[in-house]
């Protein structure tokens, strides 16, 4: 059976409709930005310069592939159509009808939907992961910074520990299968989901301590769902089961929580100590306020910009860290969509066929560049205050 | 001065011993320790044989006796040979002593390949030169050319040439090895065919052509980030006072640039490169894997891939000594460039 091909200008055309919600909902997101731009603070500011609109544009349009993967994606990322085996982009599929827009990998999958999904695993992973280790990094840089002496000697040695030791041995030797029969992967998961808990307690406690009414409600709303949204992490017993997490995927995000929660300690701690001179930090201190009721409520505020701006680089870093992981095939399944694993398995083949490789690794690129650029002009609006 | 490097000497010290310690009880955990024993015995061993085989060969001992028999506080005690009953070598390929001796780290002796069949030492110094060569090529791309596009778009604060330069450079941050290796392979390798896309014979010989694409990889990666510090230090450089002192002197621009402000901004980068060691050294893992270069990333991914205990603790050593020895060298390197600052 002869395999039919579109020309190249309508497979362009072709990846273009593909992506049509995609580009329905950057529109609105985008327009409405525009219009209300002045009432949306540091986000709005970003619409003023160009580096900032095309740092959001990439950014949104990332975040709706992954939201709408399952109607842009034309294929199952992991079906396979045997006569479609290394085909060149824009063949056609005999039997749907269909195209493979950017060609067939040698599992005669296609590369388009595949590089479409990945971005449902990379969207999930690097952000929440980014989310964890910034609650990590906060709840003990805090202390750190405010305290100094001995708590400040300890955390930082044991941050400096961490760092130490470059990222890619690490992975190795926590993302490992022989280390998902022992129990340190689900310690480490429990030791680091139980921070988000820790933080939003203490938070709501000293600000509410005088305020019962308000404090039982928020104390018990984030015991219940920290808790369930703990379990389900853990110890994979959520009664609803709705909240569930692959062992593999666990393993990972333990491991890249690990990875970059020491650089939001060391940020956050150098932040502290700069911050905890001010004025209004020793008007707090006169008013006889508690110390965590300062750290939380006078200097984290404070602090929120270079945060803000780490978090957004911490994503395109986790991004990265998760490629790494795909590319050295540790954790993530060996047909997994992710881009990293598609990376690996197309750049052995790179000799006979360049067209698998090139979805994937353009993807990564302008996603970590999306950040990066978002980032850099976060960093310039909140200077220019 | 003197008792801040022996302090920190002091720390670095106890860094290390724990880092290893953490490594060594990772490689020994049981899962790992059974794979260790599949790949060393024959195709369809019995659990029982496995275990025998570990017992037979030490690595069921207390943790902390082996821990210290590596670090050679502990003599190593010969394992007994099942069929004679005498003791015997415990690889018979690394020469290991047949009398129990103090022979650890402290006496330099790096252990045994497992993988490799032969000792740690002569796996793993030849790896590191081939990466010394390779890092020494990396950072002579990589610092002149950052220097200098952090240097042209920090003179002119907000001018086309600053905007330009800056997005290229978050544009090559944005860029981790991997994705800038294949995409160099595919336009230099496999479009225009002017490169080789595999650094294997560069064992051999290194030439232009096989050495080329694992470079430009490697230094990608960095320049961006060191062109960036650059930049930053150069703009806070040319609004200081003594510029515009030099500007209303009358000099040029060009000589005020290269005789006032340059020797000013370039302290902050010389930290940022050397703190780009340990980015250097998980790139180096990638670019050796993806160009075959036989070098230390190339031997650690094999020993970890191997569970080969003591190549993987040879490995975390050194890799853990250049990324704290790094640190130190920039922090007493700043304090000497700088006059400013001085170390307690």
């Amino acid at each position: 059976m002869q395999v039919e091909y579109l020309s190249a200008f309508n497979v362009v055309l072709g990846v273009l409709t593909r992506f049509w919600p995609v580009w329905i909902a950057l529109a609105l997101v985008m327009g409405a930005s525009f219009g209300y731009k002045k009432k949306l603070g540091l986000y709005g500011q970003l619409f003023d310069s160009g580096v900032g609109i095309v740092g959001v544009g990439i950014c949104l349009f990332w975040l709706f592939t992954a939201i709408f993967a399952s109607t842009v994606a034309p294929f199952d990322p992991l079906a396979q159509v045997p006569i479609m085996k290394d085909a060149l982009p824009g063949a056609i599929d005999p039997q749907s009808g269909l195209a493979y827009l950017f060609g067939g990998d040698k599992l005669a999958r296609d590369v388009f939907s595949r590089m479409v999904y990945g971005s449902q695993i990379v969207l999930i992973i690097a952000p929440a992961a980014t989310g964890f280790a910034l609650m990590v990094g906060i709840t003990l840089g805090l202390p750190a910074g405010y305290y100094g002496g001995k708590i400040d000697t300890v955390l930082s040695f044991l941050a400096n520990l961490v760092l130490a030791f470059p990222v890619i041995l690490l992975f190795y030797l926590l993302v490992t299968p022989g280390i998902m029969d022992t129990p340190i992967p689900y310690a480490m998961a429990g030791l680091f989901f139980l921070f988000p808990i820790i933080f939003f307690s203490v938070l709501f406690w000293t600000r509410y301590k005088n305020r019962p009414d308000r404090l039982y409600i928020l104390l018990g709303l984030t015991l219940v769902v920290g808790g369930w949204i703990y379990a389900g992490l853990v110890f994979d017993a959520d009664p609803f089961k709705i909240i569930h997490i692959d062992p593999n995927q666990l393993n990972i995000f333990v491991a890249v929580v690990f990875a970059s929660s020491p650089g939001v300690f060391r940020i956050v701690r150098g932040l502290v100590m700069d911050i905890k001179t001010r004025d209004y930090v020793a008007a707090a201190q006169t008013r006889g306020e508690s110390p965590w009721y300062i750290m939380l409520w006078e200097i984290l505020p404070n602090a929120r910009g270079p945060l803000i701006v780490d978090a957004c680089l911490r994503i395109g870093y986790t991004t990265i860290l998760l490629g790494t992981l795909g590319y050295f095939g540790l954790g993530l399944a060996p047909e997994s969509p992710d881009w990293g694993t598609a990376i690996k398995d197309a750049s052995r083949l790179l000799r006979s066929f360049i067209h698998p490789a090139l979805p994937p690794t353009i993807a990564l690129m302008s996603f970590v560049l999306g950040l990066n650029l978002l980032a850099d002009s976060l960093r310039e609006q909140s200077m220019k205050d | 001065m003197l008792s801040f490097v022996i302090r920190r000497l002091g720390t670095m010290a106890l860094t290390m011993l724990c880092l290893t310690m953490i490594v060594f009880f990772l490689v020994n955990l049981g899962p790992n320790l059974k794979k260790l024993a599949i790949s060393q015995t024959e195709m369809h061993t019995s659990a029982e044989q496995l275990e025998a085989w570990l017992v037979n060969h030490g690595y069921r001992q207390n943790f902390f006796i082996r821990y210290g028999q590596w670090l050679g506080v502990m003599p190593k005690q010969p394992v007994t040979d099942p069929a004679t009953g005498k003791p015997a070598q415990r690889f018979s390929f690394c020469n290991d002593p047949v009398v129990p001796t103090f022979s650890g780290i402290l006496q330099g002796d790096f252990g045994c390949s497992t993988k490799f069949k032969t000792t740690v030492a002569s796996k793993l110094f030849p790896a590191l030169s081939a990466t010394g060569i390779l890092m020494l090529c990396v950072l002579a791309v990589m610092v002149p050319v950052s220097l200098l596009i952090g240097i042209l778009a920090g003179m002119r604060e907000g001018s086309r040439t600053d905007r330009t330069l800056s997005v290229a450079s978050i544009a090559s941050t944005a860029t981790p090895e991997y994705v800038s290796g294949v995409i160099f392979t595919v336009i230099f390798a496999s479009w225009l065919g002017v490169l080789n896309g595999s650094a294997a014979s560069a064992s051999q010989g290194i030439t232009f052509y096989n050495f080329t694409l694992p470079v430009m990889t490697l230094a990608i990666y960095g320049i961006g980030y060191i062109a960036r510090m650059t930049r930053a230090s150069m703009v806070e450089v040319m609004t200081q006072q003594y510029i515009r002192t030099a500007r209303l002197k009358g000099l040029s621009f060009g000589s005020v640039v290269i005789k006032h402000a340059l020797r000013n901004a370039l302290i902050a980068p010389f930290t940022v490169i050397m703190l780009q060691f340990p980015w250097l050294l998980t790139g180096v893992v990638i670019v050796e894997v993806m160009f075959r270069y036989q070098g230390f990333g190339y031997t650690l991914v094999e020993a970890a891939g191997n569970n080969d205990i003591d190549l993987l603790l040879g490995c975390s050593l050194v890799s853990v000594f250049i990324v704290l020895i790094t640190q130190l060298i920039s922090d007493v390197g700043y304090a000497f460039l700088n006059p400013r600052i001085r170390v307690q």
